[in-house]
């Protein structure tokens, strides 16, 4: 086949990846929904690697059904997601979990040196894995260049075309450009999970497109293939399991799948991390295991046509499916095939870099730089850039050692032998990562036990043996054991020699992993720390996230401590408050101030504080005084970066709330204003018309009675005209008293500035009240000082003030023996005049009110003489002049009005 | 017109007692003045009117003091007692009612009006307001 054609077909199938996931990012904000729970399922079938398009159909022509076994196992498993894998999504949101490494750590105490454990065994069970991959695609590609020549020996294709490296290349690219994005590794990537989904899809239509021309194009259907393949005695052992088929070795592969299925990188890459609602988890559950059985429908058919139909070369039953449409020259279905292989493989080098790539950087290469106090510096004055750029690095790092063990020790082993390899690593973290969910007292002894010995032995069992097989290491430690101790022989380990390599080392590590995982558990002691981590994956649905729980404190702080700080924040009252609560919940005696606070005491403080200044700060806080070790630098960045935001945002929040408090504040009184003025509106229109319907009563009365009387006397006649006059008269007083008053109190009035000789203007006043004064009898006396400063105002203003003010004396003073005194005084800088009667005065309890419009003494229901406004207008006079205008009690009897003016208006 | 009945004008505003004391001779009643609350109750029990005409704000007693003392005894209870008041807000009629009010008409009046509600409410069950 044209080698042009296949190079544009692999590089432009990548560049197609590369569309989907662009597109697949610029639309993940307007996702529909609906797709999402298909995506995620199609996206957990990066499960079938190169393994399984090509590996199967070997296995299934060597064995029979046993290529099923890794199907079986998580078909049957799938159930059982709906408690285990549910529960490792849930914790993994609380605990912003990134990877497989992150969550053992973080389930024991967030142990560090668990957590590089876990990536050390990852990155070494797994890079195989992805050379395997590349393996495929050299090994087809290769294929489709250079088979026409036929060539005898699968071994002699030629591997040294570049183009698998260029791929691998391309490959780096994408997972850089789409892998890289965030720096928060637990943010999602929505066009690399497309992407995969995609090539999902794509892998399984090659397949059943490639399986569909073999059955019925080749043959003529199932039927015909089977009843062929009967006759052969040779095929028939494809059907069955015969006698000498190790019904371990199925068992093992079924378990291992089950495992490898949660645990492999990047199975929990796509079913955990990548999960963005655990609802679709509920449609995986299905689709999943109908995808395994959709893609392995035609295996056995093909592996059985693979052998009845030689195609002409030995070349590796493997690759059946796309040597049998080659050899009958359908270039368009052998294409096809080749392209769903590659995106078997592409798929799973995507997933699983990724993967990788997070634990390498986040559990290993950014701890070790940290530790290095250069880099250390240079790291945090650019975290972002930092993280990203170590993140990149280590997918490169991962890719070129996949490619260098590719290129060095692959070409040895089958696809399906090496899976089974990272199958088994992985397998080692199933008791750390199952009985952490579910058991409480596993710990970070137990766990670190079970990891090490599982991945020792697995180490041992599995890994020198290729080791050896490449020529790397002498052959002897196989037959003889190492160092010659024959109990320490690779594959028949402590002298147990009755299981194939697989099973063998499968039992081992498992039985070594569990047995020191039990007892490490059982027989240390779990940290506070890892108590509480503990707690929260166990009991997941409890908690929202991991802040929430506090961890716990060894030091030592005093009650009273704890008490002052939260004082500080929340003022004693309340503080006492909720510590007498506290003390009654738990029976604690808090009295004793200088007594250590218990555990719960400083939990619960934490938990309150962080509702006032956020749970990191609060944290620092207690930290800083509980006198504990010192806090990890990586904590120290965490917790600032997430302080600075709660306090911009509390702040912002503070200013806001402020900013309403007064508006509303604002708003309420001016409301309340509002109010009153509308009240006091009421009851001065209510009082004016009231004292309009009065004089209006007469009025009307009369002129009805004159109107229907034509024929009274002319006496009575004049009489009620009188009446009716006066009333008039006082009908248009009150009316003009009202519009002055309304001047004066709206600013309308024009005051005029001008000098004013007092002593003048009461002459003036008294000689037009003189002919009343005299006709009631009255007694006037006045008195004046011998030098009067002028005054500035408003001349015909202060006239009505002190008119109204006589006018009022004479009204109220004493009927038979009148007397009104007016007197002048100079007080500093104001000329004050009192008018006093002698009549009953003012009861002390009114003193305040005479001034108020239509005041009317004693209670609403008696009606004091006059309009109930002149008080009122002089008051306002007086102050428009900025004076004072008030009433006390005369010396002897009746009431004593005065006013003030200032000598100098300052205007 | 009906036998002359004896009427007591109760109001603090001398022209307000002068027009409708002058309405109610021209039409036979015999009329009484009080121009204050105190006043008002010596009248009533010189002369045991058998109408009141009642106003409410005065200085001392009040209308609704003279009519509670009125409508209270046993002596003057079956007195009717016409409210002529300023006041016009639904809470002062009430009240007027509550303490046994036979009618309440608001100033200003027309005198007609006036005239026929007190001939009406002599010849007995009368009892609405303006």
């Amino acid at each position: 086949m044209n080698t042009l054609l296949v190079v544009i077909f692999s590089f432009g199938y990548l560049l197609l990846l590369f569309g989907v996931a662009y597109w697949a990012e610029k639309r993940s904000n307007q996702n529909s929904n609906t797709l999402k729970p298909y995506v995620y399922a199609l996206s957990m079938a990066v499960y079938c690697t190169a393994w399984t398009f090509y590996g199967s159909i070997g296995r299934a022509a060597d064995f029979g059904p046993d290529f099923l076994a890794i199907y079986i196992g998580p078909t049957i498993a799938a159930p059982l997601w709906f408690l285990i894998l549910r529960k490792m999504i849930r914790i993994c949101k609380a605990q912003r979990i990134t990877s497989i490494a992150d969550f053992i750590s973080a389930r024991y105490g967030k142990n560090t040196s668990l957590g590089t454990l876990a990536t050390i065994v990852c990155v070494l069970g797994v890079i195989p894995y992805i050379s395997l991959q590349i393996k495929a695609i050299a090994i087809t590609f290769a294929f489709l260049v250079n088979h026409p020549q036929h060539t005898n020996s699968s071994t002699n294709i030629s591997l040294s075309s570049n183009i698998p490296f260029w791929i691998t290349v391309l490959l780096a690219i994408f997972i850089i450009i789409f892998g890289t994005r965030k720096v928060d590794s637990t943010e999602r990537h929505e066009g690399m999970v497309t992407a995969v989904a995609f090539e999902s899809i794509v892998k399984l239509l090659a397949f059943l497109v490639g399986g569909i021309f073999v059955v019925f194009f080749l043959f003529n259907g199932f039927d015909d293939i089977f009843s062929r393949a009967a006759a052969i005695p040779a095929l028939q052992k494809s059907f069955t399991f015969d006698a000498a088929y190790n019904y371990t070795d199925w068992m093992v592969m079924c378990i291992l799948s089950m495992f490898a299925v949660l645990l492999l990188p990047r199975q929990f890459q796509v079913a955990v991390v990548e999960n963005v609602d655990e609802k679709h988890l509920y449609k995986a559950i299905w689709l999943f295991p109908l995808y395994l059985l959709v893609i392995n429908v035609f295996v056995l058919p093909i592996a059985l046509a693979g052998q009845l139909i030689p195609t002409s070369s030995s070349f590796e039953a493997d690759f059946s499916i796309l040597s049998l449409p080659f050899v009958h020259h359908h270039q368009g279905i052998t294409l096809l095939v080749y392209l769903g292989g590659f995106s078997a493989a592409t798929g799973m080098i995507i997933v699983e870099t990724i993967a990788l790539s997070t634990m390498l950087s986040n559990n290993l290469l950014i701890p070790l730089i940290l530790k290095v106090a250069p880099f250390k510096k240079i790291f945090i004055d650019k975290v972002e850039r930092s993280i990203k750029n170590i993140r990149r690095l280590s997918i490169i790092l991962i890719l070129l050692l996949a490619y260098a063990y590719f290129a060095e020790i692959a070409e040895s082993y089958s696809l399906v032998s090496t899976g089974l390899i990272s199958f088994a690593a992985v397998a080692q973290f199933a008791p750390a990562v199952i009985g952490g969910m579910f058991w409480s007292r596993a710990n970070k002894n137990g766990a670190l036990l079970g990891v090490i010995s599982g991945f020792t032995i697995w180490f041992f069992t599995l890994i020198i043996p290729a080791i050896i097989g490449a020529g790397l290491l002498p052959k002897e430690i196989l037959s003889d054991g190492l160092f010659g101790v024959y109990l320490l022989k690779p594959n028949q380990l402590f002298g147990l020699d009755a299981f194939t390599p697989l099973t063998h080392a499968f039992f081992w590590s498992m039985f070594i992993n569990i047995l020191l995982y039990v007892l490490g558990s059982l027989y240390t002691k779990s940290s506070n720390q890892e108590e509480i981590q503990a707690e929260l994956f166990i009991n997941v649905s409890k908690y929202k996230t991991a802040f929430e729980t506090s961890v716990n404190r060894t030091g030592q702080i005093k009650i009273k401590e704890i008490k002052s700080l939260m004082e500080q924040f929340l003022g004693q009252e309340k503080t006492k408050q909720l510590l007498t609560n506290f003390s009654k919940r738990y029976q604690l005696n808090l009295l004793q101030e200088d007594t250590n606070a218990d555990q719960r005491l400083i939990t619960y403080a934490e938990k309150i504080l962080s509702g006032v200044i956020g749970s990191a700060s609060s944290r620092i806080l207690i930290e800083s005084i509980v006198k504990e070790e010192e806090i990890s630098l990586n904590e120290v960045v965490e917790i600032l970066k997430e302080s600075q935001q709660f306090i911009s945002l509390n702040k912002e929040l503070q200013q806001k709330s402020e900013q309403l408090k007064k508006a509303s504040d604002a708003l309420e009184l001016a409301n309340m204003q509002m109010k009153e003025a509308e009240i006091i509106k009421d009851d001065f229109l209510y009082s004016i018309t009231h004292e309009l319907r009065t004089p209006l009563t007469s009025i009307r009365a009369f002129s009805e009675i004159l109107y229907d009387n034509p024929e009274l006397d002319t006496l009575q006649r004049q009489q009620f005209l009188a009446t009716m006059i006066k009333e008039i008269e006082r009908l248009s007083r009150l009316i003009t008293q009202v519009l002055d008053l309304e001047k004066l109190e709206s600013g309308k009035q024009n005051i005029q500035h001008q000098e004013i000789a007092i002593k003048k203007l009461i002459e003036e006043v008294l000689h037009a009240l003189s002919q009343l004064i005299k006709e009631k009898n009255i007694n006037l006396s006045i008195s004046f000082p011998e030098h009067l400063s002028s005054v500035y105002g408003d001349q015909d203003l202060l006239s009505r003030v002190v008119h109204n003010l006589v006018s009022n004396a004479i009204k109220y003073c004493d009927k038979s023996k009148g007397s009104i005194k007016v007197e002048v005084l100079e007080i500093d800088r104001f000329i004050q005049v009192n008018i006093t009667d002698n009549g009953e005065g003012i009861p002390d309890k009114d003193k305040n009110y005479v001034f108020n419009k239509f005041y009317q003494t004693e209670n609403q229901t008696k009606k004091a003489e006059g309009s109930g406004l002149g008080l009122a207008i002089c008051k306002k006079i007086v102050e428009l002049h900025q004076g004072e205008i008030g009433v006390i009690d005369a010396k002897t009897s009746g009431a004593c009005f005065y006013f003030t003016l200032p000598i100098e208006i300052i205007s | 017109m009906s036998v002359a009945r004896k009427v007591l004008i109760v109001d603090d505003d001398p022209a307000i007692v002068m027009s409708v004391e002058f309405l109610l001779r021209k039409a036979g009643y015999e009329v009484f003045i009080a121009l204050s609350g105190t006043e008002a109750i010596v009248k009533i029990k010189e002369h045991e009117p058998e109408l009141i005409l009642l106003d409410i704000m005065m200085p001392d007693v009040n209308g609704y003091e003279v009519c509670d003392f009125v409508k209270q005894s046993e002596a003057y209870k079956h007195i009717k007692v016409i409210f002529i008041s300023a006041k016009s807000k639904d809470e002062d009629i009430k009240l007027a009612y509550s303490k046994g009010a036979d009618l309440f008409i608001i100033k200003p009046f027309s005198t007609r009006r006036l005239i026929e509600k007190i001939t009406a409410l002599n010849k007995e069950d009368y009892k609405t307001i303006n």
